[in-house]
């Protein structure tokens, strides 16, 4: 077991750190890069509070079943990738627009919450994956 | 200070008339070029100028045209009435300073959320839309002839183009796949006649004031193509920064657009061709984005690039609404 603050607090307080005395102290571009990188480890932390293991161990599930195939995430995202792009299946089959609807909506989670886009999927009651 | 103040100072005195230069900065926008502005000193008198180069001087992206050819586009622009910034200098070997040009600086805005949300464009948002057709429409009207290296692309290799380009990254996206069989299964024909278009006309590439449009910006991706495929990039998603209802970024609506287009002379707009290229137009935005996590590995370590290739997402849930909602 390793020692407190966990991972996801330190990184949080690097992002403030950026966030309130770098960026408010600098001007320019080393204050928009300032900006830049808190935003990119704020979204490091909402990646491991999302619990990886168990949106991806979803994912697999739900690609076997699509697929009628077992294989890990990258393998089976290529075939599902390959037959989409074959024509071979598309979005009358069962249950694939509500997949893609899961894994980009637990995208969205971490990468952008406030883009507008996700907000209004969100309001337009696709379900919820908040980290 | 920077290595260039020293060959720039050089430039002002022998090329553009100065006495030397002042306040050299580099400026924040641009992920694929570097933007350096400074003053052009003239008998104690200042005068605001952009630097624009390739970044470190020399990187030059496979999809961009060059800066000598960029320059050369934005004086043919210029001549066909579009508002640009003037180009004062094209930079040569032995200015010291890489590739790139020298123009003039344009007072205005250019961050997209407060063209379209803002309370000081209000009055602006009601016009710029026309606006916008009308200025796409002189574009359109710069002879291809002149430009023989700009790419000629027909509807189907522009979306093979983004395709491969997709395939390339070597990283599965389902939904990306979706979108490009949608897209391939009504892949308009060529054009009866291509244009030269601007490639990236787009709320964000574009100096706005009071008055509306002051300078278009940012020519790297122009080429021979379908007149629409501008039409229609100007509409995607990407470019609306939350205000879902006003499809011209963000700001105006499709129809005052194609009627500017049309009244400044265009050629008649074919809606299922623009509304085509709109949907492209997101997932033209995301292979570009997703592009940017090899440029990140290889040439590019910033962390600006490694944030832009996790905006590719936003394309991927964009095309599910217009795809699968």
């Amino acid at each position: 077991m390793q020692d407190q603050p966990h991972p996801s607090e330190i990184i949080a307080a690097v992002a403030r750190f950026l966030k309130t005395t770098v960026a408010a102290e600098t001007e320019g571009a080393t204050a928009f890069n300032a900006r830049v990188a808190a935003n990119a480890l704020e979204m490091m932390v909402r990646q491991l509070a999302l619990a990886p293991a168990a949106a991806e161990a979803r994912e697999l599930a739900s690609l076997e079943t699509l697929l009628g195939r077992r294989g890990d995430l990258r393998t089976l995202n290529t075939e599902l990738s390959r037959r989409l792009a074959a024509g071979e299946i598309d979005l009358s089959t069962p249950g694939l627009a509500d997949h893609l609807w899961d894994i980009t909506l637990t995208k969205l989670a971490v990468d952008q919450p406030k883009y507008w886009g996700y907000q209004a999927a969100l309001a337009d009651g696709a379900p919820t994956q908040e980290p | 200070m920077s290595e260039l103040a020293g060959p720039l100072d050089a430039l002002a005195r022998h090329h553009l008339g100065g006495d030397g230069i002042a306040g050299l900065a580099r400026m924040t926008a641009g992920a694929t070029q570097e933007i350096w502005r400074f003053a052009l000193v003239r008998d104690g008198a200042e005068t605001t100028l952009i630097l624009r180069r390739a970044p470190g001087g020399d990187r030059v992206s496979e999809t961009a045209t060059g800066l000598e050819t960029e320059a050369a586009l934005i004086e043919a622009a210029a001549a066909a009435g579009v508002p640009v910034p003037p180009v004062h200098w094209v930079l040569r070997p032995e200015d010291g300073l890489g590739r790139g040009f020298i123009m003039g600086f344009v007072e205005g805005e250019t961050l997209g959320g407060r063209i379209a949300r803002g309370e000081a464009f209000a009055h602006t948002r009601t016009f710029l839309a026309r606006q916008c057709g009308e200025v796409l429409a002189r574009i359109h009207t710069v002879d291809p002839a002149a430009f023989p290296d700009l790419k000629r692309v027909t509807p189907l290799e522009f979306v093979t183009q983004y395709l491969e380009a997709y395939r390339a990254t070597d990283w599965p996206r389902p939904v990306f796949d979706l979108a490009f069989r949608w897209l391939l299964d009504r892949c308009p024909p060529p054009p009866e006649t291509p244009r030269l278009v601007h490639g990236d006309f787009r709320n964000g590439n574009l100096m706005i004031g009071p008055d509306g449009v002051r300078a278009v910006l940012d020519w790297e991706l122009a080429h021979v193509a379908d007149p629409m495929e501008d039409l229609g990039w100007i509409c995607a998603n990407s470019w609306r920064f939350g205000v879902e209802d006003k499809p011209v970024g963000g700001f105006g609506r499709r129809e005052d657009l194609w009627a500017g287009y049309e009244a400044a002379g265009g050629v008649k707009v074919d809606p299922d061709r623009a509304l085509f290229w709109e949907v492209f137009g997101s997932l033209r935005w995301g292979v570009m984005c997703c592009g940017m996590a090899d440029s990140f590995r290889t040439t590019d370590p910033s962390v600006e690039r490694a944030v832009i290739a996790r905006r590719t997402s936003e394309t991927e849930i964009d095309l599910l609404r217009l795809l699968a909602n």
